[in-house]
């Protein structure tokens, strides 16, 4: 009697160590991402989604990629994030500058959990930052509103006076007047970074104001039906907004996360994870300016491409001088360039924006 | 077109239809006596219901139809719990409201990143769209001429009809109401059905006339200002015009203003319509004869019937 017990018992306990070991061996990895807006905002956490799905394909089997979405920045994010490292992710991606704490918070209590955060300056042993150089196809952008504008106004709807998105007006106004040197910039900034309402109305008071081709580095494809309906044009941000108003759409800059993604987590299932902090841009893969209008004029096409190319291969940097700021100075001298510090702290206007930064 | 105010009043009155829509609806269902703040997440309902609705090719009327009986499905779980359950008006309320948001984020994920099918154009009335400053008002499409219905008959409605008097009546006092032999009820349900459907039809604005598309949010928190609106206008219809003009004018104004290089706080912006809800509802409370005056007395108190 005892002795069928206790083989009864044996049986058990090695099919449950098959099992666990067999479970352990094909378990994919957990990774998780935690996200500012809503998977249907069209905009920036789309297009991190869409780099999560492309992670899902490409590892496929490997990996297992879930999402919060809609987690405001502050306390609750740091909740999030805490309790996503408790149930096992091994990499957690944090897509909003304002999870930047946060992260760092949590990362110190899960020392063995890979953290990356986009878009921020503060890094940790655990914790990686990644940014794309949304500047570049905002360069881009700016040749083409260059060729396109005829009342030599543009307009910027933007969110929030900080370094990225000053960058952004900079370089948008840069490209185009290297095509028109007269161009000028209006910029509105709306304080959010996703609010449909607030982004067409400041797309109604910059075409009110002649702006005749837009630009925006906020979330959601407000800015640009505007200008389908005013008869004007604007560009797509963060992912590809043709589809939402085909006449105004002249292309749209995005950044492309699916590559950084997978080879993120590639390099952990290989045991080796990714800890040097990566800033790409066209070069790299991580930025594009992509369904660029037919309606463009051969010419234009070809000078973008051009362009896109020599960022591509590194001859072209959007802030090599020389460069004069909107009040008359000098601020980068000829063939000198920005270092990324400089570029990542830019807290001035280049010639030709209109009005001053609001402190 | 630089430095010309036309602009400014075009952007103000596009943003003040919906909030006359939502909240003369409001005010009627209010003026029964029924406090519904489920406002925001019926506009959302009735959005994504009329988008969905365009987007299968059922054209503006079966777009219009569609978030209409959203909202007033909403109105009408609503209506349920809180006169015939009797439970708390603002609890259900605001759930109702976070209800409304997420089932129609839930609804609409699969809409996201196309442009409406369906979509109201633009009317102008030869001769006076013209006219610089007053131009736009006569530049809305057929929702805005609506609006523009809506006002003058929902005052008519109200102070000129026999059931526009019911109405109030019940609001006044139930008590007094069911005494004469009124409906208390049966007149609550269908104030609160015709709010529900205002703000169906406010969210189908957004969809179809405004934005043109659909996306989470869509309303940004423009029910909450419609309540606001109410309350601001002291239940009085044509006050409600004044006012959704003024909230929906102050966020075009500031953007305006830094247009031509004068920086305002967005933020001080956007809670000037809260702002000054505040400062109407002290002085219409500041004493007995203030209150009487304005509110509806049996506002928000749930009524027994049938003892």
């Amino acid at each position: 009697m005892k002795r069928w017990k206790a083989g009864l018992a044996g049986a058990i306990f090695a099919a449950g160590a098959a099992a666990v070991t067999a479970v352990g061996a094909a378990d994919p990895l957990k990774v998780a991402f935690v996200y500012v807006g809503p998977v249907g905002d069209g905009g920036w956490t789309f297009a991190h989604d869409l780099g999560r799905k492309a992670l899902e394909k490409n590892l496929d089997g490997k990996v297992k990629a879930t999402f919060v979405e809609n987690v405001p920045e502050g306390a609750d994010a740091e909740r999030v994030i805490r309790d996503l490292a408790t149930k096992g992710n091994q990499l957690i991606f944090t897509t909003s500058f304002g999870y930047m704490d946060a992260t760092l918070k949590v990362a110190k209590s899960f020392p063995k959990t890979e953290f990356y955060h986009a878009t921020g300056f503060k890094s940790a042993s655990n914790v990686t930052i990644y940014n794309s150089r949304m500047y570049e196809p905002a360069y881009l952008s700016g040749i083409i509103a260059g060729n396109v504008s005829k009342s030599g106004v543009l307009g910027f709807v933007a969110s929030f006076p900080i370094p990225e998105v000053v960058r952004n007006i900079d370089a948008f106004t840069m490209g185009a007047r290297s095509v028109n040197p007269k161009i000028t910039t209006k910029v509105v900034w709306v304080n959010t970074w996703y609010d449909p309402s607030k982004e067409r109305q400041a797309a109604e008071a910059l075409i009110g104001q002649g702006a005749d081709v837009l630009l925006q580095n906020t979330d959601s494809s407000a800015v640009l039906q505007t200008a389908q309906d005013k008869g004007v044009h604007a560009f797509g941000w963060d992912s590809d907004m043709s589809a939402y108003a085909p006449k105004a759409h002249l292309a749209s800059n995005v950044e492309v996360w699916g590559g950084y993604y997978t080879r993120a987590v590639q390099a952990a299932l290989d045991g080796k994870p990714l800890h040097d902090n990566v800033w790409g841009g066209i070069k790299e893969g991580m930025n594009d300016l992509v369904a660029v209008s037919p309606e463009l004029p051969e010419a234009v096409r070809k000078a973008v491409a051009a362009k896109k190319a020599e960022i591509a291969a590194g001859k072209f940097a959007v802030f090599s001088g020389p460069i004069k700021g909107n009040d008359g100075t000098v601020k980068v001298a000829a063939g000198k360039a920005l270092t990324d510090k400089e570029i990542d702290s830019i807290n001035w206007y280049a010639e030709g924006v209109e009005g001053q930064l609001p402190k | 077109m630089s430095g010309s105010l036309t602009p400014l009043v075009a952007s103000a009155l596009a943003a003040a239809v919906p909030l006359v829509l939502a909240a003369l609806g409001e005010l009627v269902t209010e003026r029964a006596g029924v406090l519904n703040l489920g406002l925001e997440g019926m506009m959302l309902m009735g959005a994504v219901a009329s988008f969905m609705a365009a987007a299968h090719g059922g054209g503006l009327g079966a777009g219009v139809l569609a978030g209409i009986g959203a909202g007033a499905a909403g109105a009408l779980v609503f209506a349920v719990l809180t006169l015939s359950l009797q439970a708390s008006q603002v609890a259900t309320g605001l759930s109702l409201t976070i209800f409304g948001t997420g089932l129609s984020a839930f609804l609409g994920r699969d809409y996201v990143g196309s442009r409406a099918r369906a979509t109201f154009d633009d009317l102008p009335v030869p001769g006076l769209s013209d006219i610089p400053g007053i131009g736009p008002l006569f530049s809305l499409n057929a929702v805005g001429y609506f609006a523009l219905v809506a006002i003058v008959a929902i005052a008519w409605f109200l102070y000129r009809t026999r059931l526009g008097l019911v109405v109030r009546t019940v609001g006044e006092s139930p008590t007094v109401a069911r005494s004469l032999g009124m409906r208390v009820a049966r007149v609550r349900y269908g104030a609160t059905l015709f709010g529900g459907a205002m703000a169906g039809l406010a969210g189908s604005y957004y969809a179809l006339a405004q934005f043109k598309m659909w996306q989470e949010g869509l309303t940004s928190g423009n029910g909450w200002i419609a309540l606001a609106l109410v309350v601001f206008s002291t239940w009085r219809p044509v006050r409600v015009a004044v006012g959704a003009l003024l909230f929906g004018g102050v966020t075009a104004m500031g953007l305006y203003l830094q247009t031509i290089g004068i920086q305002v706080s967005t933020f001080l912006l956007a809670s000037l319509p809260y702002l000054a809800t505040i400062v109407v509802l002290i002085a219409t409370s500041a004493n007995e004869q203030a209150r009487r005056r304005n509110a509806p007395a049996a506002l928000g108190k749930p009524f027994f019937d049938g003892d």
